[in-house]
């Protein structure tokens, strides 16, 4: 824990006033960075020798809705590959300017992971070589990880089929209908 | 007479490759351009088995996600089981006790095997060997038949839970066990002489999908992916988690990084995981499997139906959801595929406000195109199926 924390020191005097806070949650290092030259950072994350942190594992983000200020938080876990540590950096960003700078040049990974983030949260990444939706389809409207998203929202492309009840549609009461005739006629 | 030799006018072909083809069992779409039989581009189209687990999570209590958790790569439900139980479990800054850390690391290595034998067994049938694949089927059913008799149930089992397992190993389950590793060790030995020496087998998977190490580093690759290519990164080593410090096994390693030593990856780890059950069965400690801990823990029933106290705590615990205090934590496990990371965010209370995960698969995905480009039509076959891309965790 103590080399950890000297870590988490020696980040904080290499980067200077791109750190915005350094926390310990859970065992965790967690490190918050500001989103200028964001890039730059990751790249000295990355190939400084005393840190090797030269593997991304995950990049996702969560939205504080009504919670905090800025809304939006990208997360990024990056981690050693010869074992040791991980670091998870955090990167507020503001509602009405959601955008970061894309990590596509340094991770080719990463191009994955921010299409996710701009699919589900509306996060743009700037630079990123082909930035459209991932898992969901292009018509889809809006970003449903957003918390005020609703969840019982559908849409579909397809209008769907007219149910009523539940699990009941014309096809079936008619069939049911039918059955019973022949049912009533018999008894 | 002389044959004038005519070059046929070049023409790239685009093709569209799914979302329902019967070579790539998993619904995903290979947009392609093609020159000849040659693949020039891949661009790879996922999520339509997108059902939106993370916002789903957001609406539930912390253990009723874990079912949700069996949905997400169905080969292996019990590593995803483990992986979001403990990272649940370091948020709340608990630990189970020795026996049930024992028996979630068997239970773990167990859906391991049951993984890779259903990546290989699907590869190699799909490449002609179909023998091989009928007999890992057989071999995966000796396991799948272990986990029904533990669990009650074959695929989505939903046995682990927050502070514990649900209830303790039965009785003769390490004879099962033996007996049944005795069968899978003879039945992968007969597919190891029908496959190492196979001609087509081994002419369709050595030097196809190559990547080499730089590039699979770049692209976020774990588990035999990145391993075949000799990097020696496997979180059961790099981070222990669990009692896989006191086990004693290797990480099988490839060294060009193509088909053939992803395959060969895998069936040796099935090998080592069988090692890892055998050994956690000798030392296996005897105690509770449960952590003493009524905030997390339900009551037992008789408690439930003859107390009022119990009574009580159940119902809170069912209709309110253990208390999770606040704070965010990422745990990552060795899923059969890879790094299998969840990453939670909690406000206090009953109901997760975030829950990410790191699919494995998903990223692999995203490095297929570098892994096929250059390669004929007929290499994304093997290629596509040494990734073992499960749909239910690819796109959530």
């Amino acid at each position: 824990m103590s080399e950890s924390g000297a870590n988490l020191q020696y980040i904080q005097e290499k980067l200077g006033a791109r750190v915005l806070d350094t926390l310990l949650l859970q065992g965790d290092e967690v490190l918050r960075l500001d989103r200028a030259g964001l890039r730059e950072s990751f790249r000295f994350l990355k190939e400084d020798a005393k840190l090797r942190l030269d593997f991304l594992s995950d990049i996702t983000a969560v939205d504080y809705w009504q919670k905090k200020e800025p809304r939006f938080e990208v997360v990024y876990q990056v981690a050693a590959l010869k074992g040791g540590w991980r670091l998870r950096v955090r990167v507020p960003v503001p509602e009405n300017d959601a955008a970061v700078e894309s990590l596509t040049p340094l991770w080719k990974g990463a191009n994955f992971l921010e299409r996710e983030v701009w699919d589900l949260f509306g996060i743009r990444f700037i630079d990123h070589p082909d930035l459209r939706r991932v898992l969901l389809y292009e018509e889809f409207q809006g970003h449903p990880l957003r918390k005020d998203y609703p969840v019982n929202l559908w849409q579909p492309l397809v209008p769907e089929r007219k149910v009523e009840g539940t699990f009941v549609d014309e096809h079936s009461q008619t069939k049911l209908l039918r059955l019973k005739q022949t049912l009533g006629n018999k008894n | 007479m002389t044959v004038e030799s005519q070059e046929l006018p070049l023409e790239i072909m685009e093709l569209q490759m799914g979302p329902s083809h019967p070579a790539t069992h998993g619904t995903i779409k290979f947009n392609l351009k093609l020159e000849g039989e040659k693949v020039l581009e891949c661009d790879v189209e996922v999520g339509f088995l997108h059902r939106g687990f993370d916002k789903s999570c957001e609406q539930v209590t912390w253990t009723q996600v874990i079912p949700y958790t069996d949905r997400l790569n169905y080969a292996s439900s019990l590593i995803n089981n483990v992986g979001y139980a403990l990272a649940v479990e370091k948020l709340i800054g608990v630990e189970t006790p020795p026996r049930c850390q024992f028996i979630r690391v068997i239970v773990s290595e167990l859906a391991r095997i049951f993984d890779h034998l259903t990546c290989c067994g699907m590869a190699a049938s799909e490449l002609g060997a179909i023998t091989v694949g009928f007999y890992m089927i057989e071999a995966r059913e000796l396991i799948t038949r272990i986990i029904e008799n533990l669990t009650g149930a074959r695929l989505t089992v939903t046995y682990v839970r927050i502070g514990g397992v649900k209830h303790d190993l039965f009785h003769d389950f390490a004879e099962q066990v033996s007996r049944s590793f005795k069968i899978i060790r003879k039945l992968l030995d007969d597919c190891d002489r029908l496959l190492s020496r196979n001609r087509i087998f081994i002419d369709r998977m050595s030097n196809v999908g190559t990547i080499s190490q730089e590039t699979a580093v770049s692209y976020c690759l774990t588990g035999p992916i990145l391993r075949s290519t000799g990097i020696n990164y496997d979180i059961r080593k790099a981070y222990p988690y669990l009692v896989y410090d006191q086990m004693d096994f290797e990480v099988p390693l490839g060294k060009k990084g193509d088909n053939y030593d992803r395959f060969v990856c895998r069936i040796q780890e099935i090998e080592q995981s069988m090692k890892i059950v055998e050994q956690a069965l000798q030392q296996l400690p005897v105690g509770p499997v449960w952590i003493d801990d009524p905030r997390f823990v339900l009551p037992e029933k008789e408690k439930v139906y003859n107390s009022i106290e119990g009574l009580m705590h159940h119902f809170k615990i069912i209709m309110e959801g253990i208390q999770v205090p606040a704070g965010e934590t990422y745990l990552a496990v060795e899923g059969g595929n890879g790094e299998l990371g969840f990453y939670i965010v909690s406000e206090g209370g009953g109901r997760p406000y975030r829950i990410r995960v790191r699919p494995p698969c998903f990223i692999a995905m995203g490095a297929f195109h570098e892994m096929i480009r250059g390669y004929m039509i007929a290499d994304i076959i093997p290629t596509f199926g040494m990734i073992n891309m499960i749909g239910g965790e690819c796109d959530r």
